[in-house]
């Protein structure tokens, strides 16, 4: 039997018929058709599928669809503000931070993630904080560049 | 050519997909749904040998949504055979390997398909198929499956290139190289080197799962998107294994997450073709990460024996070199580019090198970046440092003292054109990270890379709009900011903003035929379609302006994006932009259209050197990269953002090979480690930043001087780091990858000896 579950994705509420063992990751992608969040090895080791789940970073590939029951979801999708970006999606443009892109969702998730509990990280913790999420095609140089100027593109922005 | 001011090369745009990959609207290959898709699965071998006795679907058949089943009996046999990347690919194999028909050769080699209303009912049909297995002893290294007696994989295969060869034998080929006397240039050494060392199969990682939807029609036409990077080569191997005409196969590229070479040979698409056949509904088909590690094409397990000998001043008189590559389940590892890659940096005068394509009960190999050369160069430039030690000479004098320039030979026949060996030693020399200070437990380690870069079939259709912007059509995925590339090469034929080109990558109906995204050469050689087809539209603007201003088109001056007419032309206005001449179009001829097609040759050779810094803790044997610096001829950077993240990912890559990558097999046979978490590629906090230094030594081939940067960057880490812990522990490790549990074992058997190992 399906379960009728009612969230909130991106801001706006959501509703969606799941099996009770399917993932949140196969319902984003499959039920509800946001395929930003992308799946690299549904074992929660390659962070492709990052979501915030009530503001907390997780592989939406280990949740399962029912938990997001009465819970806000943010997905890839979500980051940007009508027709502007999110600084870091900007940033990553600007410093070529992605070549195939199939993990710059996820790391751009997980970055806004950090940015959100810690808005002036030093490039080691940018380093371990995004050690969840594989990118095979950069060397991470540019990434974790990305990520440390947008910090501090945010820290101008906020004094 | 390399004097040549460029006004849009050598800038760094916001590449033209990028808005769509940074928020998630770039569709990849698991992101179509089709309505009233299917969902396809595999049933894979438990096996890594076994014989195939029976396969009963008649449980399977019976579950509910379950609407086709297919084994390799829906398959017909193919001898057809495919230039395919890098070699010529036999399609029988391919097939064999997409769906096995007598035998499994390797854990994960698929034996059925199904196609389902859901993923539930595909996976329940999957355990109710009923294969019975005579099963039998595996071989998994290149010394088991050479052994006498060994088990063989194929009953009728005997090595090629041996005269009067005697099968079954699982050594597939046999090749050689040669320059020289090599016994006399032994003799005349004052040191000699010899060293036999070990690599793991590795998987090229890419973070997108294999993936595809394969609809065929009433009409008996099959349209198949998918992850790929050669959509023309997927329309080729479907037509062929599926067995029907290729003018019936549409191949709709998705973006590609990734392939290194890993997504040119197919396992999805003829599987999702047939289902949809039987059932007359699309079907998806989407690889798990466990198959991905057990069932696409990782590259070669290998055994590599290296002696060198050189005088007291460095110069190296002889040098040969054994190389035995794992194949995997079918012939086809890239033994013979590791043979001629091995030494390709060097002018030595006398070589000998054979080398040895030998199948084992693993996956089939695919290509991976810059095929069998990291594990040659692993080889030969761990010899070298030992070498470079016994005779106290510096590491980089050493190999300038033998490099290759231009009009050497190189060891695989041609002579080289211009090259950068010499230019990129001199700057490793220069740099200040080449005399930095180390600290206790660190080491510092130099080595050099080569590949050949791919040319091949090209195609490319530049379109003009009348208000003066242009699309640029070409049939190659872009896996890493090559559409940003053609983008800046039509700008600058044409003088318009990169931002008003719109860089297009179209299916195998759109698109003029092109080969894989691969072998560095779309940049190169797709890149020259490109630079054609806008020269082409050029000639056309130029031919419109002699029309408006009534002269002879070969007065007409092409400057910076305008016409100029010959002096005395009175008729105004003049210079005239294209966005002038694309007003007029409709009065001068119509719609202006450029295109351009070719087989580009092999381009120029590619080299690269690397310094790595390291720490191992000598308590763990953990190694900490500290410090890591590329360099590169890379001809000329067209985007040169793109062309540093091919070198930093490379780098990272085969650093990955070097300390901890490898497919680890129990005794039955079976990869034990299929996943991101044992399977261990490098993280952010595993890396410092890598600096890349590019070098420019034009490509004379390519109108801007351009090579292949791609595959040269994943060549020389493997060496690089294994020398730096050479140097950091005092000891020659061999054997790759250099995880914690061998370098500490390494470190306590050095401890145990009563006399240094250095």
């Amino acid at each position: 039997m399906k379960l009728h579950i009612e969230t909130t994705i991106n801001g706006e509420p959501a509703e969606y018929l799941c099996e009770p063992h399917e993932t949140l990751l196969s319902v984003l992608r499959n039920g509800v058709g946001l395929t930003g969040t992308k799946e690299g090895c549904s074992t929660g080791d390659c962070g492709a599928c990052s979501v915030l789940l009530d503001g907390r970073l997780v592989p939406s590939c280990l949740v399962l669809a029912p938990e997001a029951q009465g819970r806000t979801v943010t997905t890839i999708e979500g980051l940007a503000r009508g027709d502007r970006l999110h600084p870091l999606q900007q940033k990553f443009l600007e410093h070529a931070a992605l070549q195939c892109g199939i993990c710059t969702p996820g790391f751009i998730v997980a970055a806004a993630a950090l940015l959100d509990k810690n808005p002036n990280p030093t490039e080691t913790e940018v380093r371990y904080w995004l050690a969840g999420n594989l990118c095979r095609c950069t060397g991470y140089d540019k990434i974790i560049k990305a990520v440390l100027d947008s910090s501090a593109q945010l820290q101008k922005a906020a004094v | 050519m390399s004097e040549r001011v460029f006004k849009y090369i050598g800038t760094r745009p916001i590449r033209h997909d990028g808005v769509d990959k940074v928020t998630g609207r770039a569709n990849y290959g698991a992101d179509l749904t089709l309505p009233g898709m299917l969902h396809g699965a595999v049933l894979r071998s438990p096996h890594a040998h076994a014989r195939i006795v029976s396969i009963d679907t008649s449980a399977a058949e019976a579950v509910a949504g379950i609407k086709a089943i297919v084994t390799g009996k829906d398959f017909p046999e193919t001898t057809a055979k495919l230039a395919l990347g890098e070699a010529a690919i036999d399609l029988h194999d391919i097939a064999d390997n997409v769906i096995a028909r007598t035998k499994v050769l390797y854990g994960g080699h698929a034996v059925a398909a199904v196609a389902a209303t859901n993923p539930d009912a595909a996976r329940e049909a999957l355990s109710k198929i009923n294969v019975v297995y005579d099963v039998l002893k595996p071989v998994l290294t290149v010394d088991q499956a050479t052994a006498p007696n060994a088990p063989i994989l194929h009953d009728a295969m005997v090595t090629k290139g041996v005269k009067d060869a005697k099968g079954p034998t699982n050594v597939a080929a046999r090749m050689e190289l040669k320059r020289g006397d090599v016994e006399k240039g032994f003799a005349e050494a004052d040191v000699v080197v010899e060293r036999e060392y070990r690599t793991p199969t590795v998987h090229q990682g890419y973070i997108e799962p294999h993936a595809c939807v394969a609809r065929f029609g009433e009409d008996g036409r099959a349209v198949v998107w998918c992850s790929t990077q050669g959509p023309f080569a997927v329309r080729d191997q479907v037509a062929a294994i599926v067995g029907i005409d290729p003018a019936l196969v549409k191949v709709i590229p998705s973006e590609i997450g990734g392939g290194f070479g890993g997504k040119i040979v197919v396992y999805l698409e003829p599987l999702a073709v047939a289902l949809s056949r039987k059932a007359q509904r699309p079907v998806k088909m989407v690889m798990s990460r466990d198959e991905v590690f057990k069932a696409s094409g990782p590259t070669s397990g290998t055994k590599i024996r290296v002696k060198i000998g050189a005088k007291r001043d460095g110069t190296v008189t002889a040098a040969s070199a054994s190389l035995y590559y794992e194949a995997g389940a079918y012939r086809g590892s890239p033994a013979g580019a590791g043979m001629a890659c091995a030494y390709a940096p060097y002018k030595f005068p006398n070589f000998f090198i054979e080398a040895f394509d030998v199948v084992v009960n693993k996956p089939k190999v695919a290509a991976y970046r810059a095929p069998g050369s990291p594990m040659a160069s692993f080889a030969v430039e761990s010899t070298l440092d030992e070498i470079a030690r016994e005779l106290r000479l510096d590491a980089v004098d050493l190999r300038l003292k033998n490099a290759a320039a231009e009009g050497d030979h190189a060891p695989y026949g041609p002579a080289y054109g211009p090259i950068g060996v010499k230019t990129i030693l001199d700057a490793v020399k220069n740099h200040p990270h080449w005399s930095a200070p180390l600290g206790r437990n660190q080491g510092r380690g130099l080595a050099l890379g080569f590949w050949f870069n791919g040319g091949m079939n090209s195609s490319a259709t530049v379109l003009l709009n009348p208000d003066g912007s242009a699309a640029v059509i070409t049939g190659n995925p872009d896996i890493g900011g090559t559409r940003a590339a053609q983008a800046l090469m039509v700008s600058e034929e044409l003088g318009i903003p990169v931002e008003r080109v719109r860089p297009i990558v179209a299916d195998t109906d759109t698109s003029g035929m092109t080969d894989v995204t691969g072998g560095s050469r779309v940049c190169y050689a797709t890149g020259m379609a490109v630079i054609n087809a806008a020269r082409d539209v050029r000639e056309q603007l130029r031919a419109r302006a002699a029309k408006i201003w009534d002269v002879d088109v070969e007065s007409i001056k092409w400057e910076d994006g305008q016409a100029i007419p010959p002096p005395g032309v009175e008729k105004a206005p003049h210079p005239l932009g294209v966005a002038d001449i694309g007003a007029k179009m409709a009065h001068t001829g119509g719609p202006i259209v450029g295109r351009a097609s070719l087989y580009a040759p092999m381009a120029g050779p590619g080299f690269g050197a690397h310094i790595c810094d390291l720490e191992v803790d000598p308590e763990t044997g953990r190694t900490t990269i500290l410090r890591y610096t590329a360099f590169q001829d890379v001809g000329k950077a067209v985007h040169p953002s793109y062309v540093e993240g091919q070198i930093q990912g490379g780098a990272a890559q085969g650093i990955g090979w070097a300390l901890n990558e490898e497919y680890v097999y129990n005794p039955s046979g079976l990869m034990e480690n299929a996943g991101f978490l044992d399977y261990r590629m490098p993280v952010a906090s595993d890396l410092p930043m890598i600096e890349t230094v590019l070098i420019e030594v034009a490509n004379p081939l390519h109108p801007y001087g351009v090579r292949g940067v791609g595959e040269v960057p994943i060549v020389p880490p493997l060496a690089a780091v294994a020398n730096a812990v050479r140097q950091a522990t005092g000891i020659r490790f061999t054997e790759l990858p250099l995880s914690p549990p061998r370098v500490l074992a390494g470190i306590e058997q050095a401890s145990r000896q009563p006399v240094g190992v250095s």
